[in-house]
């Protein structure tokens, strides 16, 4: 190669490089903060604020959901790795709401860490398919108990970068 | 031909301009044909999702713009490393060219997220790391539109935008891999080449309107290309020679 | 489709907008140039030793 060429070529690698370690540094900076919402086990153990405006999310219990008069809706959310909190809500539910169903709620924890909601959003996972194959499905033993999409590749990556 | 003569036969636009007619007719076929059949395809013929009932043929649009606003990118991003490093005259067309398709599809990715949200997730707008970095990039487009406009010297210009187009590559990694390393509302990208998560009845229509989308920026890239090529060469001999012959050589298809 | 239909059409209906725009646009630019070039170099050929 043309050594003017040569020196061009190594001054655009160095200019992407030094902008790409730059932009890496800063978001490892603001890891913590560019999660959009707390798994449960950051709502169990604390590190979510009380009483501040806050997005928490999981996957709703099994069986938690206890509707109650004009749209009042109480249910538990859980990582199915033994963190949940209470959620309390009344307003209109996502169409996708159900149990097991990922969901994100937004609110304010209370004393007794229940997420009080102003807002509920459901969360869906990058799997598709025809009814009666999901049925076929729920009647077949499920091969593993459902996750949160996206927390578990997540996960290690949280806890090695802290704030 | 060997890669590195046609390294050097790119360097003329006349070349690329001669070659590029049969191309550009034979893409705009190719896009009107496979999106006519993939849309038909994904509104009429794919089953209905378990979960989400219609909402989901959103997706056959939502998928397939987001690909292609990310190829766009990358192609602005390879141009201005051509660029810069071989002062190559079409590597400034293309990064001219290219930049309003990329709005417009980084544009209606970001739209039809929206509009496929509301049903699903109960909210038009959230700002996870996947939209907000996908509104970064809709931001660069927008920047090398202006930054183009904004300097009158031509040369000057190219390589303002070949700087940043190659500044902006930085955010397609983070685009991609945003809903891996954060907590999105955004769900994860159903792969396509390790075996997609959904069954094939529902994913060749996918696949029909992805290479469709492809054909249609291949069209609308080169025959604006053709068209920039037809300007910056107005003077010479070959152009007027192209212009003394009636309109046909221009693709009538589409 | 289930309530949904509005979503759905609005989506497709958007992008095919966006789409006939792009392919209208860059068409149109052409005939327009063409047309124009062709003017130009009839008027320089009309009058070869005016300068």
């Amino acid at each position: 190669m043309h050594p003017k060429r040569k020196s061009r070529l190594f001054l655009v690698l160095f200019l992407l490089a030094g902008v790409g370690i730059t932009v890496g540094l800063v978001l490892l900076a603001l890891n913590e903060n560019l999660n959009l919402f707390y798994p449960p086990d950051k709502v169990v153990n604390g590190e979510a604020p009380v009483d501040r405006l806050i997005r928490a999310g999981g996957m709703v219990k099994d069986g938690s959901v206890v509707r109650g008069q004009n749209l009042e809706v109480e249910f538990v959310v859980t990582d199915h790795a033994g963190s949940e909190f209470r959620v309390l809500y009344a307003g209109i539910l996502p169409d996708l709401f159900r149990e097991g169903q990922g969901i994100l709620v937004q609110g304010k924890l209370d004393a007794s860490r229940t997420l009080v909601a102003q807002e509920v959003l459901a969360k869906h996972d990058e799997n598709y398919m025809p009814p009666e194959l999901a049925e076929m499905e729920t009647q077949a033993p499920k091969p593993a108990a459902p996750s949160l999409p996206g927390l578990d590749e997540a996960a290690p990556l949280n806890s090695g970068g802290g704030a | 031909m060997s890669l590195k003569t046609l390294w050097h036969k790119l360097g003329s636009p006349r070349w690329f301009y001669e070659l590029s007619g049969p191309w550009t007719t034979g893409f705009g076929v190719a896009a009107a044909l496979l999106l006519a059949v993939g849309c038909v395809w994904a509104l009429a013929i794919a089953p209905e999702d378990y979960q989400q009932g219609n909402s989901y043929r959103i997706m056959y649009i939502h998928v397939p713009t987001a690909i292609l606003a990310q190829s766009v990118y990358m192609t602005l991003g390879v141009a201005g490393v051509i660029l810069l490093v071989w002062r190559m005259k079409l590597a400034d067309m293309v990064l001219a060219c290219a930049v309003p398709f990329g709005l417009w599809m980084t544009a209606l990715a970001l739209v039809t997220g929206a509009i496929w949200g509301k049903p699903t997730w109960g909210t038009w707008w959230v700002w996870d790391a996947r939209i907000v970095s996908m509104l970064v990039q809709l931001f660069l487009f927008f920047g090398l539109y202006a930054l183009r406009e904004a300097i009158p010297r031509a040369d000057a210009a190219g390589r303002a935008c070949a700087v940043l187009a190659i500044v902006g590559l930085v955010n397609i990694p983070i685009i991609k891999y945003s809903v891996d390393w954060w907590l999105t509302l955004h769900q994860p990208s159903s792969n396509l080449l390790t075996g997609p998560t959904m069954p094939s009845e529902m994913y060749l229509p996918l696949f029909v309107n992805i290479i469709g989308f492809y054909c249609l920026y291949a069209y609308v890239l080169l025959a604006s290309l053709r068209l920039e090529i037809l300007r910056r060469e107005e003077k010479t001999q070959w152009v007027q020679q192209q212009l003394q012959q009636p309109l046909p050589q221009q693709p009538q298809a589409v | 489709m289930g309530g949904h239909g509005l979503y759905v059409w609005l989506s497709y209906g958007l992008s095919f907008l966006v789409i006939g725009l792009l392919v209208w646009r860059v068409r149109s630019a052409r005939r327009a140039f063409v047309r124009q070039a062709r003017a130009r170099a009839q008027r320089l050929s009309a009058e070869p030793q005016a300068k």
